[in-house]
């Protein structure tokens, strides 16, 4: 059967009462003027409340009426219809969820630390392409992504995305979308796990808070299984104090006879991270995973609320410039490559994110009450985290430009001295001297700063300030590790849940080879495939750590890829859904980003692959390596023999990665073109699956605060519940 | 004054509702009701349920985002 549209004409429209126009108007002048200033202003001190204005009204308008035109013209949400949380319900996987509650639940479960990490290597590039980038892509990509695919889930009573794309477009698109979110996923996790090394190497500080983490998790999962089972924020209290606890006892750490222990090298933490990784996806969920969920989204939300107050409170001034050189010039050294499209593809999650797809068909839609609150979980849920992403480019922007790219270029090119770095600063066109490189280090008490790469310690250093000069309490480098934890806490959920989850799709995969491997429980199936996720996840992370030319400059745009690559399966699958089901003249909300969104991620790509600059293109500096290694010579960076030998295998597995991502988005989009061409030339032929209609019983609001017709309703059907004796 | 304790307490006891759902303490409380409105046999103990809680997370496992 088709998708059920609405054939009664809408409601005639009715005039909106003057206050709310004024509101609205008012919201747009703000919003206006904010980006005039963030825009125009040039060579002069802008406060980065000005970003914040831009954004937080731009997010308004589009949630006020693009949301609201996607929600009833294009979806054609229909709240007499009743959600699978309604039909379905069995108080476990199925239930109606208070919609607050499941924007809590759907937030947190997209919120990560990609918002964080992307634009502050995209700041390279100054903050006005990548904040645009944020606000722009988040309203008309994003969270139209997110809310879409999480309606068309629903109408599926909660389907995968992969089942989508399989039901929908078919079978050779639907193993192409398998295969593209494990590969995808597996470079995710290297990446981020690859963010938390970088942070930590070095750090006696940062290492001990973090492995303190695992004995407080620990706790926490045996209290709330045996002392006082379900009590959650009694348990994440104690679990926070003694995560504060852990970051002031790393200070005392770091001064004591213990620092050696802590002081780990990037490739032991790699080992450890390992044999973590490993260990935590095999243990019960209850004793490691669960705990650690609990304590990183307490962190996570009560750091972000902390940070939008600090920002109110600090109002620090822009030092980065708005837009650089290297936008053009496509030289810089965190990232190679120019504006477009690589501004976008290291952005990612802030804005648009691939992987929010997978939440959208995942546990949310099961719970939703109401069809029309896709617009608050879906679109709300991605504007918030657009939110983040612009704080974390403001932290990223409020620090001096020198210290910024002294912690970011790589390290082969920085040097090993404060002077080398300084030297090698200058040579960008920015200025720090080492005194001031190790007066920074030591504000934060670190050893150094010069190359740690990877986002976090540069976020941690933004952030540090912010709360130092909001909050008036000095500190800076309890704060700085503060950032730390927060960030390597809520990666190491991921790369937790990231593992399990890559162990249930390997299970399954092999489990229609060989039939023992399907039980998710039987002991030997479940270590094999752990560890087949492990070493997956553990080979990118090795080579990333030990690359020469250094890993996040490497991997990053592979993530970057990847993350959109998925995004465009995403879009592809709604696209289809929506021409298939007679809704072409709307396609083009969701068409119109799918061809950006493939433009920029097939470009990146086809500049990754074929480019003949060795920054750039993986192969050209194959190739570069590979003759200078034939004539026995060692090109900078390098240092070995061995490291030229790295440099060709790196850049022949990452080139191969970037052709093979591209090809499998090539695939589902033409698979997909192909079928849509079928249902437009025969559009009675069209067969989708959605769920058949039921008329809903639940009354409940569409939005965050109920209008007054929905309290009236609410109250009727009270009085109702109690006279038919709570039916 | 009267006015402003009576606000305050709406928020706190609100902010108090909304981490008991968020967190899933209410699970339990829903669960009796559940089996009241389905006249169960038998109740699980708060310990039972929560301890088959957990245990079913370890069949369905959860994605959490980049």
């Amino acid at each position: 059967m088709v998708d059920t549209v609405r054939t009664e004409p809408a409601p005639p429209r009715r005039r909106p009462p003057l206050r709310s126009i004024v509101v609205w108007t008012l919201v747009a002048v703000v919003g206006a003027i904010a980006w005039g200033v963030v825009a125009l202003s040039r060579g002069e001190d802008i406060s980065a409340l000005w970003l914040l204005a831009a954004a937080l009204g731009s997010y308004a308008i589009a949630y006020r009426f693009y949301a609201r035109f996607i929600a009833r013209r294009v979806l054609q949400v229909d709240d007499t219809r009743a959600t699978p949380a309604e039909t379905l319900r069995n108080d476990t996987d199925f239930q109606p969820t208070d919609r607050r509650v499941l924007f809590g639940h759907h937030f947190a479960a997209i919120a990560g630390a990609g918002p964080l990490v992307g634009p502050v290597l995209a700041a390279q590039m100054g903050y006005l392409p990548g904040t645009l980038w944020i606000v722009v892509g988040v309203i008309f990509a994003g969270a139209v992504q997110d809310m879409v695919v999480l309606f068309f889930s629903m109408r599926r009573n909660g389907k995968s995305l992969g089942q989508m794309a399989r039901e929908e477009i078919g079978v050779v698109g639907g193993v192409a979308a398998l295969i593209g979110v494990f590969t995808i996923m597996i470079i995710l996790l290297a990446v981020l796990a690859l963010v938390v090394v970088n942070a930590l190497a070095h750090s006696a500080w940062g290492t001990f808070s973090i492995a303190m983490t695992i004995p407080i998790a620990l706790f926490m999962g045996f209290y709330l299984r045996t002392l006082r089972p379900g009590r959650v924020i009694e348990t994440s209290l104690i679990g926070v104090g003694l995560l504060l606890l852990a970051i002031v006892g790393g200070g005392w750490v770091q001064d004591s006879s213990w620092a050696d222990t802590f002081t780990l090298s990037p490739e032991a933490l790699v080992l450890a991270l390992v044999i973590y990784g490993f260990v935590a996806s095999v243990l019960p969920v209850w004793m490691l995973l669960a705990p650690r969920d609990y304590l990183s989204t307490f962190m996570k939300i009560g750091t972000i609320i902390l940070l939008a107050i600090g920002l109110l409170l600090a109002r620090p001034v822009l030092q980065n410039e708005a837009v650089t050189d290297f936008a053009s010039s496509g030289d810089g050294p965190v990232f190679a490559g120019s504006l477009f499209p690589f501004v976008f593809i290291t952005i990612a999650c802030g804005a648009l994110s691939g992987f929010h797809a997978l939440i959208a068909s995942g546990t949310t839609p099961k719970l939703i009450e109401k069809e029309s609150q896709v617009r608050m979980i879906g679109y709300g849920g991605m504007l918030m985290e657009s939110f983040v992403a612009v704080s974390a480019m403001i932290a990223a922007s409020v620090i001096d430009p020198g210290l910024y790219y002294a912690m970011n270029a790589p390290a082969g090119f920085l040097g090993d001295s404060l002077e080398s770095a300084s030297q090698a600063v200058a040579s960008l066109g920015f200025s720090i001297t080492p005194d001031q490189l190790a007066a920074a280090a030591a504000a934060v008490e670190e050893s150094t700063l010069v190359a740690r790469t990877g986002g976090a310690p540069t976020l941690a250093v933004g952030m540090s300030q912010i709360f130092s000069d909001g909050f008036g309490t000095g500190g800076q480098a309890f704060w700085y590790h503060f950032a730390i934890m927060f960030e390597a806490l809520f990666i190491l959920t991921t790369v937790d849940a990231g593992t399990r989850v890559g162990r249930f799709m390997l299970q399954d995969t092999l489990g229609n080879v060989w039939k023992p491997m399907r039980d998710v429980s039987w002991k030997p199936g479940l270590w094999v495939t752990s560890a087949l996720v492990v070493g997956a996840w553990g080979y990118f992370l090795y080579a990333g750590v030990t690359d020469p030319l250094g890993g996040i400059n490497q991997l990053f745009p592979l993530f970057g890829i990847a993350n959109q690559l998925l995004a465009a399966i995403a879009l592809t699958v709604a696209t289809t859904i929506l021409i298939k089901s007679g809704r072409l003249k709307w396609a083009w909300v969701t068409g119109i980003p799918l061809l950006w969104d493939a433009a920029v991620t097939l470009t990146a790509s086809w500049q990754k692959v074929f480019s003949d600059d060795p920054t750039l293109g993986f192969f050209a500096q194959r190739d570069r390596f590979s003759e200078a290694l034939d004539n026995g010579e060692i090109l900078p960076p390098a240092r070995s023999l061995e490291d030229m030998e790295q440099v060709v295998t790196n850049s022949t597995v990452d080139g191969v990665l970037a052709a093979f991502f591209a090809l499998l988005v090539v695939i589902i989009i033409a698979d997909a073109a192909r079928v849509c061409v079928k249902a437009l030339r025969d559009p009675s032929a069209a067969t989708t699956t959605e769920a058949p209609y039921v008329r809903s019983t639940i009354v409940a609001p569409s939005g965050l605060i109920p209008t007054r017709a929905e309290r009236e309703l609410m109250a009727a059907a009270a009085t109702r519940g109690e006279r038919d004796g709570d039916g | 004054m009267s006015e402003l304790v009576g606000v305050v307490r709406r928020a706190a006891s609100g902010v108090w509702w909304y981490l008991r759902e968020v967190s899933g303490e209410t699970a339990y409380d829903r669960y009796v009701e559940h089996c009241r409105r389905h006249e169960a046999v038998r109740v699980l103990s708060r310990r039972e349920f929560e301890r088959r809680r957990q245990d079913d997370r370890d069949r369905s496992p959860q994605q959490r985002c980049c």
